[in-house]
């Protein structure tokens, strides 16, 4: 390999960037062919909820007139949402139909649980609406943000001071909250998956195997909705919640919660849930795909966060374009420094790969243009054919042997190239 | 077992002869499932309880043959009973008191979250640890038994000097015989290398079939190849002949009222060692609420006192107050009998991951320890009692890896002092839970405990070239730390079938 001329300042071909500097400079940097930035311009179509939600239904609308309502129904992995205040009259609408449910109000582009509340009665939102947003508002932004700086995606940066002063007049989305959500030891808990995007046109994104399982610290009562610690399991509330003990850590690897499932339910039943989730990580990316600036230079590792309920159906609650990387104990620390490890191999600044794999360490490629069977794997459980995605969430990942394998089997064939 | 009256008295109709009544009667206990039913049962109890012994043995030695180990285990509980006393004293807390109704009324709303309790424990201490037990082991003598001064290559070099029969590893590949390198293993042919042709999809089919037909024994012996997890929690309510009936969901829902109506010293011990152990895992932390449900239950439960039958074992003796040493004024106490440990709560947590129906949770956990961990702490001659399978270990050590043993014995790491804890807790907690649950499946299907000695040696022969290197007991203890990357099945294998003796 050639040496790389000395870099001046501002020169750099990697930058794994806050999104807040992406905002600034991107459109007015120049970047060579070979560079490579870690966000996309406008990934805020698919990470802040009220745009996300637009481009679904829009993706759903289509998919309808294209292919009918049973396509279209794959789409419904996403509670129906309203954007406030501007859907506001929908909204009520929606309430009126279903009395008695609960919902809950999301600011669009904060994170780690802030701003975030629930509410039963029409007139607990009325009272926020005419800027009488409930104590909840300003108690939680009262709370200093325990975990190190995680940018939210919002355009402001503004400190929790400032917030206190003024109610945001920041968007909203109304949600209907999973009044069912699935248990485990009477507790709610919801999954973080890493999905790593290398471009939109063509749709190339990765999926990796290990992920975790958040638990709320208490356990799950729809009698409590003012209890915010129940039903948020976002680390960064559980964390300020008093029961929680570091120690405790709160998470359960992706393996060991689908080796939970299978023994309570099958193996059949845990193939379904895990393949209803490939949907909903590909639909989602689907129905941005025309809307985002797919910059060649750009790559992106999302955060999913996905909610089962008890009848095994999971829904997205959110996409985080900058999902947390920092480590609440060795097990995730290991986690997190992998899936660093691996998407750096796949992004491949070395330009080592052939760009043909189907597996980069704990990464299996899930959608190239298209849907990538597992082909040589072990045949489909379902017996539904044989077409069997090539994810393996939750899986075995020897992550290891399996790079070195592929470096080793790369290098030979470079030696019989050259 | 119930009788179903009512399918009984079907019998008194006209159609029914009583020439062929004998016929009928075993032809409709094959067609309803009762005949399976009942040859389970037996089964079950031939499981349990030991062989019968010559009709003028007298009933403590059901419980313990030698004399010398019952004095032991009699001085221990002694022992135990005057630490929980002196506890009881020093904070003048009552062993049992009764709960103010406000309190009980409390306590049935948070029955389903109790670990959000925090009670103040502190002063509370656990009644004894598994080191404190092994110190009691090691000082287990023979009476009738002369070592002889002079040291020979038949000298024991371990820390159990008493003269009990143990497998050695050819006597272990006979009994372990479905372990074997040619029969298929769920823990070893299961992995995402091996096409499941091979061995896996008939493997569950079998399975299957097995718990169509609700056999226990076949079940036993089909889960000495591991069980597939999706049938695992309904193979070992078969094993262990619990199926929930009715009953026994009344007679759990019994043994809440009495937590809810009275508190327990003993109560607050169990607290402590969840909240010590469970509670700080980082798996089993999510069934902190189950395992309060399950053990506070377990500490009320007479059914338990059974066991002790079999069990060197005896429940401790407490006196109504003013009424000391008047038989008629004695209960055991607890209840059960079982004084917790620290560390105790370990028997249930894997379970968690089994069971969800809490009476249900708790029926399996009382068999599975009325059949086996009650020996994990109890001193005993059993082959399966806690010093037998401390003596296999050592002597599995030292025969097939003697440069090792030796080594470690002279920087002053002798191997039992690190591998106890793990045999008194059957490994929860060390293991990964997939492995643990492997290794409890052969628990089952060998209806013995032997095999945590044998994987307590696999490992330490695993780890030997590391061992080699250490030259504290601080450093051994370090090299054997973290055993949740293990996986069970190669090393059992390895360690019967693969090395050369």
């Amino acid at each position: 390999m050639e040496t790389p001329p000395e870099p001046s300042e501002g020169e750099w071909d990697f930058y794994w960037c806050d999104v807040s500097w992406l905002r600034e400079n991107f459109d007015h940097t120049y970047m060579d062919e070979h560079v490579r930035i870690s966000h996309f311009r406008n990934h805020y179509e698919l990470t802040r909820k009220n745009y996300m939600v637009k481009n679904l239904k829009r993706f759903r609308k289509q998919l309808e007139r294209e292919a009918g309502k049973l396509e279209a129904a794959k789409c419904d992995f996403f509670p129906k949402t309203f954007e406030m205040p501007c859907e506001y009259h929908l909204f009520v609408e929606e309430f009126r139909k279903n009395p008695g449910i609960t919902w809950i109000m999301k600011p669009v582009a904060r994170s780690q649980g802030k701003g975030i509340f629930l509410f039963r009665r029409l007139k607990d939102i009325m009272d926020w609406r005419k800027g009488n947003a409930g104590k909840k508002l300003t108690s939680l932004e009262a709370q200093p943000a325990r975990s190190t700086a995680n940018p939210s995606g919002s355009h402001d940066a503004r400190s929790s001071d400032d917030q206190k002063e003024d109610i945001p007049v920041e968007n909203y989305v109304a949600q209907r909250y999973i009044e069912n959500p699935y248990l485990i030891g009477g507790r709610k808990f919801d999954l973080r998956v890493y999905v790593l995007v290398m471009s939109y046109i063509p749709l190339r994104a990765w999926l990796y195997r290990d992920g975790f399982a958040r638990f709320s610290n208490t356990r799950f009562t729809l009698s409590s909705i003012d209890d915010q610690y129940v039903h948020l399991t976002n680390v960064a509330v559980q964390k300020t919640s008093p029961d929680y003990h570091p120690k405790k850590g709160c998470k359960w690897m992706l393996q060991r919660f689908r080796q939970y499932l299978a023994s309570k339910h099958g193996p059949e039943a845990v193939e379904t849930l895990f393949s209803d989730m490939d949907n909903i990580f590909i639909r989602s990316l689907q129905s941005v795909q025309k809307v985002i600036i797919s910059d060649k230079h750009c790559f992106e590792l999302y955060g999913y966060d996905i909610l089962i309920d008890q009848d095994l159906k999971p829904w997205l609650l959110e996409v985080n374009a900058s999902p947390s990387l920092t480590a609440s104990s060795q097990e995730d620390y290991e986690l997190k420094t992998c899936l660093l490890e691996d998407t750096l191999h796949v992004v491949d600044m070395e330009a080592r790969l052939t760009g043909r794999e189907k597996r980069v360490g704990g990464f299996d490629l899930m959608w190239n243009d298209g849907p990538v069977s597992r082909e040589e794997g072990p045949p489909d459980l379902s017996g539904m054919g044989n077409f069997v995605t090539n994810t393996h969430l939750g899986c075995v990942n020897d992550r290891k042997k399996q790079l070195r394998q592929l470096f080793r089997s790369l290098q030979g064939q470079k030696k019989a190239s050259s | 077992m119930s009788y179903k009256w009512n399918h009984v008295a079907s019998l008194q109709r006209p159609e029914i002869k009583l020439e062929s009544l004998k016929e009928d009667i075993k032809e409709y206990f094959k067609i309803s499932g009762w005949e399976k039913k009942l040859q389970n049962a037996v089964y079950s109890e031939l499981s349990v309880f030991p062989s019968p012994s010559h009709p003028a043995a007298p009933p403590e030695h059901l419980k313990e043959p030698l004399v010398y180990m019952r004095k032991a285990q009699g001085s221990w509980e002694k022992r135990i009973l005057k630490s929980l006393n002196s506890m009881c004293t020093e904070l003048s807390i009552p062993l049992a008191r009764k709960r103010p109704v406000g309190e009980q009324k409390e306590l049935l709303n948070k029955w389903n979250e109790m670990g959000t309790d925090e009670p103040d424990l502190s002063l509370f201490r656990p009644v004894y640890a598994p080191k404190d037990f092994l110190e009691v082991l090691i000082n287990l003598r023979n009476p009738n038994y002369e070592n002889g001064d002079s040291l020979s290559f038949r000298t024991h070099l371990g820390l159990i000097q008493v003269p009990l029969k143990v497998k050695d590893i050819p006597e272990l590949k006979e009994f372990f015989v479905e372990l074997g390198l040619t029969t298929g293993q769920l823990g070893i042919d299961d992995s995402t290398q091996v096409p499941p042709e091979l061995f896996e999809n008939e493997h569950v089919r079998i399975g299957q079939k097995v718990l169509a037909e609700q056999d226990s024994a076949a079940a036993q012996q089909y889960i000495r190849q591991g069980s597939p997890t999706a049938l695992r929690a309904e193979l070992w309510a078969l094993i262990l002949n619990i199926s929930s009936q009715p009953e026994d969901i009344l007679y759990y829902e019994q043994l809440k009222t009495n937590v809810i109506q009275h508190d327990l010293l003993v109560d607050s011990l169990i607290y402590k060692d969840v909240k010590l152990t469970a509670s700080n895992d980082d798996y089993y932390f999510v069934f902190e609420d189950y395992l309060y449900q399950v053990l506070l239950c377990f500490s009320r439960d007479t059914s338990v006192l059974g066991h002790f039958a079999y069990n060197s074992a005896s429940p401790p003796k407490s006196y109504i107050r003013g009424k000391l040493g008047l038989e008629e004024y004695a209960v055991f106490y607890p209840p059960n009998g079982v004084i917790p440990f620290h560390g105790f709560s370990m028997y249930v947590a894997p379970l968690c991951f089994l069971y969800h129906e809490p009476s249900k949770l708790y029926q399996i956990f009382r068999e599975m320890y009325v059949r086996f961990f009650f020996r994990l702490h109890s001193i005993s001659s059993h082959p399966s009692g806690i010093v037998s399978l401390c003596l296999l270990f050592e002597t599995l050590l030292q025969t097939y890896l003697p440069q090792l043993f030796y080594h470690l014995r002279e920087i002053g790491a002798q191997p039992l002092r690190i591998s106890f804890k793990w045999m008194v807790r059957a490994f929860s907690g060390y293991l990964a839970t997939d492995q643990l649950l492997l290794l409890w499946d052969r628990i089952l299907g060998y209806n013995s405990l032997e095999i945590l000695a044998v994987l307590a040696a696999a490992v330490f022969a695993f780890r030997a070239v590391n061992l080699m290197e250490v030259t504290s007991l601080a450093a051994a203890e370090a090299v054997l730390a973290d055993l949740s990357t293990l996986k069970v099945m190669p090393l059992l294998q390895i360690f019967l079938f693969a090395t050369v003796t």
